[in-house]
């Protein structure tokens, strides 16, 4: 037996999708409504009900499927999972088992040994549960608890990853990568502290001299971790703890754990052994769900530029690497640079003002590009003072700032600072010759050799004019003076 | 010949015509309960105020021209307690939905109202219709109006046993393996269990979803066909129901010369009671004189229909029953925890018939069973429906005794469920199909009715109650049960 194991990680990622309404019935799929506000008897259970299949959810659910290069399945059908539970009205969910939606996906990660895709087995269609809110800790020893339905019946997409990432690092990865790509398609919010993204990351550790099957492996799920963080955390603390068992010869329970934000820890659940036996059947309430090739493609044309496509592009504008992955993680940004680009060509200028100083005064105020301050009309024109010359990078800096506080426009501000930079040949040379008419043993210097002195003469300049002078304007100017002392 | 003899057709011509009045009417069909309702116990809840502010609405507010646009104007009407209702309490039988009160109304109760039925009570049925004999359920047995010791048949034996002792000319049963079929047999009223998907199930209480159906039991082939002409609708709240042109309004009668009728002879062969064989072999006769052509034909896998059925009904009734938990409404027994409370509340809600099937389905869709079972049911099923293709693909119709055997007595079959279970071996076939059945009575003997059962292929339902019709045409009037009422 070795003491060697590779880490194998498998995600199941649930994304609630934005749709008008539920999954199988009328009712508004918003969040955060008054308890039970958002219901219906068919999303209580009431007896009687009968589910109908949204169209929409159904739509959203395959674009999402072909975005990740599923293949999004002709026909596919629903099945009962059974359990009691307060918050499932029907003790059963509707979801896909045998004949998912979709199949065979990949989202490509960047890990420091070079690009690799992650496998994605499958994405099926499903109902969500409602909330339960306990007066007290646990359900097992609260006083009451009380159930709010509004959540019951919303549509979920299942991501089920294929075990093959080997570090937090890559889960990380992936997760990032896979809501960037969703967040690009528009079908869902996203957002994991809210619930409409959720992570069960699967673990084991593989000895390496096993050759078994990867399902015969003792496995350990950890359900619901509320941020990407504690994603990679739980996954480093559950690695840590399952070497730990297996180097002092213990064996590996296969298990749900929890994850402890505090402590940073994982706990038990429940085991699988006592897991439950989901009784899994064909809903017979729904006809199977059969796609026409037509309709399939016209989702596909429906899709968006996708992530992978917009790195291409970006790279051949000339955006370097770094920034480009800084504009394909938040579209709000990229769609900003675009307008700017579009009215200043230079894509350098434009990235660097962006990615710097324009995102530290926005992050500085908790901003974010959906709500930019400064439109991208108003910095398009600052940037377009600093290439026209009419601006020092070190005065645009001063009016963006000005322009974020106070609102006004960039010409708004040069005028009332006064702060135009003067490109006037005449006048520069006049306080030139001036200045080194003033300074013979300074020239003196210079011409002997003493480039420094240079640097004291422009600073002269610089201080005659207010530091308006444009200063490499300055600077050929004086080597042109200077030349007739020579 | 007095309004209570008027099928459904006739009492609502009267009311269109003005001659009598939607108050009397229902007055008339109240009297009725009153008096025979008590020894019979078809009703579990009878709304008389609210349905005498209906009609009372009807005569008031309606022109005649109104009341002409509606083809059930005044008609009484009984509903099986497994369909939902705002005006009065649903329980399908159960202890568990005591006092349940839906806030809608199922699909075939607002399409009756709009065709100017009035309901006027819910009837009695085996639990969430698991039964033959309306003997299981949890507010007492229904009676048969021939004879108060025997059974009505089940599952909507309440149905069937209001309109066969004419307390209203009109009810609604569901039918997931007979229920609608044997009752009317054994009441000798005409009940039809439609193509599955030719009426909306949104609002009918799940038993097994693929083989529920909703269907009109009635003292005549036209008051069916005119019912489920306006119940076999499209209803977009039932993904399953099928868009397709609703059925002729009223039935002509099949020219008998030029119909081809199968007779399996896997349902003529033992165990029939001799005088139900009998009269059956007599009525086929009547068929043959009349130019009918009767060939003998086969479906060979009839013999697994049973157990076909008693896996997939219970497997998908142990699902659809799940919801009974006693956290958002109907019966709650508390307990320690949670655990406890969903025990405690399905032990002292369920009956003994429903645990045995929720039992049976939990098994069968247990991990290690699903194959061997529910899967291999479905297979059997399959094969069950092709032998009804391959059939129809020689026979216009199909005709069968509706059951073995004749009436039994109360408790008779209480001690062996196979043996009750077996009392659906003629009806359960078109479920596991999806074809439409008619019951039709066909005579009596020893003062207890017999029915006869026509099978159709798909959506054949008008060929199928036009044929019935013929039939109707060269039988005598069927008989009621005394005419004062059993009381008398």
């Amino acid at each position: 037996m070795t003491n060697q194991y590779e880490v194998v990680i498998g995600l199941e990622v649930h994304v609630e999708l934005k749709t008008q309404t539920k999954l199988f019935c009328g009712c508004a799929n918003a969040f955060g409504q008054d308890p039970n506000s958002q219901t219906c008897p068919v999303c209580l259970g009431l007896p009687g009900v009968l589910p109908v299949l949204n169209g929409e959810a159904v739509a959203l659910a395959a674009r999402a499927a072909l975005a990740l290069h599923c293949t999004v399945n002709s026909y596919s059908k629903f099945d009962r999972k059974q359990y009691f539970y307060p918050d499932l009205p029907k003790a059963y969910q509707i979801s896909q088992y045998d004949q998912p939606l979709a199949e065979n996906g990949h989202v490509t990660i960047q890990p420091s040994d070079g690009k690799r895709d992650i496998g994605i087995e499958r994405i099926h269609m499903e109902e969500d549960a409602g909330k339960l809110n306990h007066l007290g800790q646990r359900l097992e020893d609260a006083e009451g608890s009380l159930v709010d339905l509004n959540r019951a019946g919303v549509p979920l997409i299942e991501i089920v990853s294929r075990p093959e990432m080997h570090s937090p690092e890559e889960a990380r990865q992936y997760l990032v990568e896979l809501r960037t790509i969703l967040s690009y398609l528009d079908i869902s919010d996203l957002r994991m502290e809210e619930g409409s993204m959720r992570c069960d990351a699967n673990i084991s550790l593989r000895p390496l001299d096993y050759t078994g099957s990867l399902a015969d492996l003792p496995r350990v799920e950890i359900k619901n971790v509320n941020s990407f963080r504690n994603v990679q955390r739980s996954i480093e603390f559950e690695i840590s703890r399952q070497r730990q068992l297996l180097q002092t010869g213990q064996r590996i329970v296969k298990e749900t754990r929890g994850f402890d934000d505090a402590s940073g820890s994982t706990y038990s659940q429940r085991s699988k052994e006592e897991a439950n036996d989901y009784r899994y059947f064909p809903e017979p309430d729904l006809p199977p769900l059969v796609l026409s090739e037509t309709w399939l493609q016209n989702q596909r044309e429906a899709l968006p530029q996708l992530p992978d496509e917009l790195r291409q592009h970006l790279a051949q504008r000339g955006v370097a690497e770094r920034d480009v992955e800084v504009l394909v993680q938040d579209l709000n940004l990229y769609h900003y640079w675009s307008q700017v680009v579009e009215l200043v060509p230079d894509v350098r200028l434009v990235t660097n003002w962006l990615l710097s100083d324009y995102s530290r005064l926005m992050n500085a105020k908790g901003l974010n590009f959906a709500t930019p301050q400064v439109s991208a009309d108003g910095l398009a024109s600052l940037l377009t003072l600093i290439t026209s010359g009419t601006l020092s990078g070190k005065m645009a800096k001063e009016v963006l700032e000005a322009m974020f506080e106070t609102g006004e426009t960039a010409e708004a501000v040069v005028k009332r600072l006064g702060l135009s930079q003067i490109t006037d040949r005449n006048a520069i040379k006049e306080i030139v010759s001036a200045v080194v008419a003033a300074n013979p043993a300074v020239v003196q210097d210079f011409l002997s050799g003493k480039e420094k002195a240079l640097t004291f003469l422009v600073g002269q300049v610089m201080k005659q004019t207010k530091g308006q002078a444009k200063p490499d304007l300055v600077n050929a100017l004086l080597r042109e003076v200077l030349a007739a002392y020579a | 010949m007095g309004m209570i003899d008027w099928d459904a057709v006739q009492t609502a011509e009267h009311v269109q015509r003005g001659e009598v009045s939607a108050v009397e009417c229902i007055e008339e069909a109240l009297l009725r309960i009153e008096s025979t309702n008590p020894t019979v116990n078809a009703f579990l809840h009878v709304d008389g105020e609210g349905a005498l502010a209906k009609a009372r609405f009807m005569d008031h507010n309606l022109t005649r021209e109104a009341k002409a646009n509606l083809p059930l104007a005044g008609v009484a009407v009984a509903i099986k307690d497994n369909m939902v209702t705002t005006d009065m309490p649903t329980t399908a039988g159960s202890k568990i939905l005591e006092g349940f009160r839906s806030p809608y109304n199922a699909t075939v109760v607002e399409l009756l109202e709009r065709a100017g039925a009035i309901v006027v009570g819910k009837t009695n049925m085996d639990e969430f219709a698991m039964g033959s004999s309306t003997e299981h359920s949890a507010y007492g047995v229904t009676r048969n109006p021939w004879d108060p010791n025997r059974v009505p048949g089940g599952s909507s034996g309440g149905s069937a046993a209001a309109v066969a002792a004419r307390m209203v000319p009109l009810a609604l049963g569901s039918d997931t393996g007979g229920s609608i079929r044997l009752p009317a047999s054994y009441c000798g009223v005409f009940g039809i269990k439609p193509t599955y998907g030719r009426v909306s199930r949104y609002g009918l209480i799940a038993y097994a979803s693929s083989l529920d159906q909703i269907g009109p039991l009635a003292r005549s082939v036209r008051d069916l066909a005119r019912t489920l002409h306006l119940i076999g609708r499209h209803d977009e709240k039932d993904a399953t129901s099928l868009d397709v042109d609703t059925i002729p309004e009223s039935p002509i009668p099949t020219a008998l010369q030029s119909l081809r009728i199968g007779l399996p002879e896997e349902y003529f062969g033992e165990g029939i009671d001799i005088r139900v064989r009998t009269l059956i072999e007599k009525t086929l006769d009547q068929l043959r004189e009349s130019g009918a052509d009767l060939v003998p034909i086969s479906l060979p896998h009839t013999r697994y229909a049973i157990a076909t059925y008693y896996l997939i009904a219970p497997a998908e009734a142990s699902s659809n029953l799940s919801r009974y938990d006693g956290v958002r409404y109907g019966l709650r027994v508390a307990g320690d925890d949670l655990i406890h409370m969903y025990q405690k509340t399905r032990q002292e809600g369920f009956g003994s018939e429903v645990k045995r099937r929720i039992l049976l389905g939990t098994h069968a869709l247990s991990a290690g069973y699903y194959d061997a079972y529910y899967l291999k049911a479905q297979k059997v099923r399959t094969l069950i429906r092709q032998d009804f293709d391959n059939a129809f693909a020689q026979v216009d119709l199909i005709v069968t005794p509706t059951v073995a055997d004749l009436p039994f007595k109360l408790g008779e079959r209480d001690l062996d469920p196979l043996q009750m279970y077996l009392t659906d071996i003629f009806t359960v076939t078109t479920n596991l199909a999806g074809i439409p059945g008619l019951s039709q009575p066909v005579g009596l003997v020893d003062g207890l009715p017999v029915g006869l059962q026509w099978m159709g292929p798909p959506l054949s339902e008008d060929r199928v109650l036009s044929a019935a019709s013929a039939l109707e045409a060269i039988l005598p009037p069927p008989e009621w049960p005394l005419s004062g009422g059993i009381q008398e």
